[in-house]
């Protein structure tokens, strides 16, 4: 008895069986029985009708045409060949053995022994240097493209809540080790919702200081009163100089530099006024899924992933290592 | 109520009504799908409103169609060719008005809550739970009727065209209760009883019987009706009729898990669904040769005769498109095509050149026949019906193919080093000239049915004076 959960008992499979094969044994026995024609075709060739007409139409008992039958024929007999070599009459595994899966595993090796040794070759170099290979950047802009762009965008400038990846501006940090654990692990930026904490005054307050720190026009009486609340609510993540977290040495925090003038979640066409008040009041919270499962297809990753070597880590996720030092490339021409 | 001359006791009325329906629905429909067809190529149609989006209008085209145009050609032949082939009037008038005026609603209902995004997510069987509870009270009206002038014949043998019919009636009512069983949450929304693998594998035998049941057994009963009466020949073979009819509606149920190949359903089940859908060739086929060979010896009335050409037409895409099913269910095949436009193709071979256009051949000799003219008003309007329809076709199956497999091919494509030679929007890209032709097919098709209308209005207005000789049966 199969224990996995999805195994058939032994009645539905049997079940299956019956039906299966008695449909097709139904058809077979309706094409067969109905063969001949017992209407004899006349002298000249005319076959009779049956004989009775329903509002005018009669029907003339003509036989099955030869091809069609055959055709028939032919499909039954292959439904039944492909009943005896795969997998159809209920938990019978049919002679090949084949099954959907094993399919897929069969082609992922393939693919894998035909393709590993190209991007072996790329694990071996650094990604400083790769990011200076135009062959190996046009390999990971196909890497990119169909894996990084649908957020990015297909230039990586970005777009409403998902970061440009061309400039030098980092909310995670820029180096290559940086750029790598982003890919490997994927980042949650998680921003709380003032609205409970500040108020609608305190947000309004709030925003003309966050629009004073880059320079922005604001209203500096409004601006002056959220300065001590910026200091007691915000500078855990921005920092006191509202620099971003990066600049305190805690790049995995991800809080942005408030001081420059570029707003992940200003939505085309809104006020960045608005946009702030909008994050202010009701959070952010921003996720880049984990990639290396998906560059990587297939590769097994081991439970002490996080404490490998930048080398190892390039060895055991090529690709990864690949569309790193692409990302790398797009600031560091 | 107006009657036939020569046959006072039938019910022409419910006819007449589903008739005219046919025609106004049909242009409803292909409406909302030229304008989805238009969205995208132009994505701005959307309008950027929710109830103009593509995701609601989808549906709406679909049901229109499928149910309001179809439903309703398919509502008034049945009527018509039951009462005429069994010699009896409707079992009930109340009972038959019950069915025009209740599918009216429906149509109508779908009309308003699918644009408010108001769906229960399944394909086909988007309308939410009330709605199918109007639907099933419709059909099982639709049923007694039927089967129940069956029963009450004044003719000894049931002719074939009911078959037909009443495997569709029996058959939709079923897969219409087994695939909408839900929880309702609330008087708009309910959860489906089933779950996962079996929800997907329940709502594919639904769809795809929704195929076969609906848009196919339903057709057939019509074609089995007007083929032979417009050609004025005898049916090629009634022992074929026999053969086919049995093994079509026995084989169709086990063509639903083609839909989930390479997917979570088990292997088992996906290779059932396949081999069926392959046996299902010849059945399919045995209708297209009934029809086609009960045209020896009449061949020459297709060069005067637009309505039988749409006839004849539409048995040509129903041989063409039932040949491309069996073929897309082979899982080799299905793994370029599934997911293409090659699948859109496919449908519409079917839904525009085999069910609309035996539909609207079927509508243009019953005009006449229910308000008594000799003809419709304008023969020259049916041929150039006939050949928008039939461009419009052409048009539109053979972008799909030429978008499906270059979209196929596009995502399968690999460089030398593995990586995907292509991205998604770069099919997307690419898909766009086959985009723009296949809604200029469909605004061709909105052409031909906008001069129907016109010619189905100007028939039924023209005086009492030009009524011609009833036409004896």
């Amino acid at each position: 008895m199969n224990s996995s959960p999805l195994a058939m008992s032994g009645f539905w499979s049997l079940w299956i069986s019956v039906i299966t094969l008695g449909v097709i044994a139904f058809c077979w026995w309706l094409l067969y029985g109905n063969r001949k024609t017992d209407k004899a075709p006349s002298a000249s060739g005319e076959v009779e009708t049956t004989g009775h007409a329903a509002d005018g139409i009669e029907e003339y008992d003509n036989p099955l045409p030869r091809w069609w039958f055959i055709m028939f024929v032919i499909t039954i007999v292959f439904g039944l060949v492909y009943l005896v070599l795969y997998p159809g009459l209920g938990s019978y595994k049919g002679v090949l053995g084949w099954t959907a899966h094993s399919q897929w595993e069969e082609e992922v090796a393939e693919a894998r022994e035909e393709y590993a040794p190209i991007f072996q070759n790329y694990a071996q170099i650094s990604v400083e240097e790769l990011a200076q290979d135009p062959e190996a950047m046009q390999v990971a802009d196909r890497l990119y493209q169909n894996n990084c762009a649908i957020c990015h965008g297909s230039s990586a400038r970005g777009g409403y809540g998902f970061p440009n990846l061309t400039d030098d501006n980092w909310m995670y940090g820029g180096e290559p080790a940086q750029i790598r654990q982003t890919i490997i692990w994927g980042r949650n930026g998680n921003m709380v919702a003032y609205q409970n904490i500040l108020g609608e005054e305190g947000i309004e307050n709030m925003a003309n200081y966050v629009l004073s720190l880059s320079g922005q026009e604001h209203d500096a009486d409004k601006a002056a009163e959220a300065a001590p609340q910026f200091q007691a609510q915000c500078v855990a993540c921005h920092g006191p100089n509202a620099k971003g977290a990066a600049a305190q040495g805690l790049p995995d925090i991800g809080a942005p530099d408030l001081t420059d003038d570029y707003w992940l979640y200003q939505q085309p066409g809104q006020e960045l006024k608005a946009s702030i008040v909008q994050t202010l009041t009701h959070g952010r919270n921003g996720h880049m899924p984990a990639q290396a499962g998906y560059l990587d297809v297939g590769v097994d990753l081991p439970s002490d992933l996080r404490s490998k070597s930048q080398d190892e880590l390039a060895e055991l996720l090529p690709k990864v290592h690949l569309v790193t030092a692409y990302i790398y490339s797009l600031s560091n021409q | 109520m107006s009657t036939a001359i020569e046959h006072p006791t039938y019910n022409y009325k419910v006819v007449k009504q589903f008739a005219i329906m046919t025609v106004v629905w049909g242009i409803v429909g292909m409406l909302v799908g030229v304008w989805i067809a238009a969205q995208l190529a132009w994505p701005a149609l959307n309008f950027d409103l929710p109830w103009t989006s593509f995701g609601r209008l989808r549906p709406l085209h679909t049901n229109a169609v499928i149910f309001a145009f179809g439903g309703s050609a398919l509502f008034a032949t049945s009527y018509y060719v039951v009462q005429r082939t069994c010699q009896t009037r409707l079992l009930s008038d109340g009972l038959a008005a019950f069915t025009f005026w209740g599918w009216q609603l429906v149509i109508v209902l779908a009309a308003v809550t699918l644009p408010l995004g108001l769906t229960q997510g399944k394909e086909y069987a988007e309308l939410i739970w009330p709605i199918d509870v109007l639907i099933t009270l419709v059909w099982v009206a639709y049923a007694i009727i039927f089967l129940g002038t069956i029963y009450k014949r004044k003719t000894s043998h049931i002719y074939v065209a009911n078959w037909f019919f009443a495997a569709f009636i029996l058959t939709v009512a079923v897969l219409h209760l087994g695939n909408s069983m839900a929880l309702p949450t609330s008087f708009l929304h309910s959860y489906s009883i089933y779950a996962g693998a079996t929800d997907a594998m329940m709502q594919w035998w639904y769809g795809h019987n929704a195929v076969g049941f609906f848009l196919t057994a339903g057709f057939l009963g019509m074609m089995y009706y007007f083929v032979p009466k417009q050609a004025e020949r005898p049916v090629y073979s009634y022992r074929l009729s026999i053969v086919h009819f049995w093994a079509l509606i026995c084989v169709y149920m086990w063509a639903g898990p083609h839909h989930l190949h390479y997917t979570a359903l088990p292997d088992w089940a996906q290779s059932l669904g396949m081999i069926m859908s392959l046996i299902l060739l010849a059945p399919s086929w045995g209708g297209m040769i009934n029809g086609m060979m009960t045209l020896s010896g009449a061949w020459h009335k297709l060069r005067t005769d637009p309505v039988l050409r749409f006839l004849v037409v539409s048995l040509s895409f129903y041989g063409m498109s039932t040949f491309e099913g069996p073929m897309m269910s082979i899982k080799t095949v299905n793994a370029l095509s599934h997911y293409t436009d090659w699948t859109i193709g496919h449908v519409h071979a079917g839904a525009l050149g085999w069910v609309a256009m035996i539909s609207i051949g079927s509508i243009y000799h019953l005009i006449p026949k229910l308000f008594e003219r000799k003809e419709m008003h304008s023969v020259g309007l049916i041929n150039v019906h006939f050949w928008l329809s039939t461009v419009g076709t052409v048009l539109y199956i053979a972008s799909m193919w030429v978008n499906g497999i270059m979209q196929g091919l596009m995502w399968r494509a690999v460089n030398a080093d593995g990586t995907l030679m292509y991205t998604f929007i770069e099919s997307v890209e690419a898909s766009h000239p086959g985009y723009i032709v296949r809604w200029l097919g469909g605004a061709l098709w909105l052409l031909g049915m906008l001069l129907m209308a016109y010619n189905v209005f100007m028939t039924v207005k023209s005086t009492a004076s030009e009524k011609a000789a009833a036409q004896t049966a």
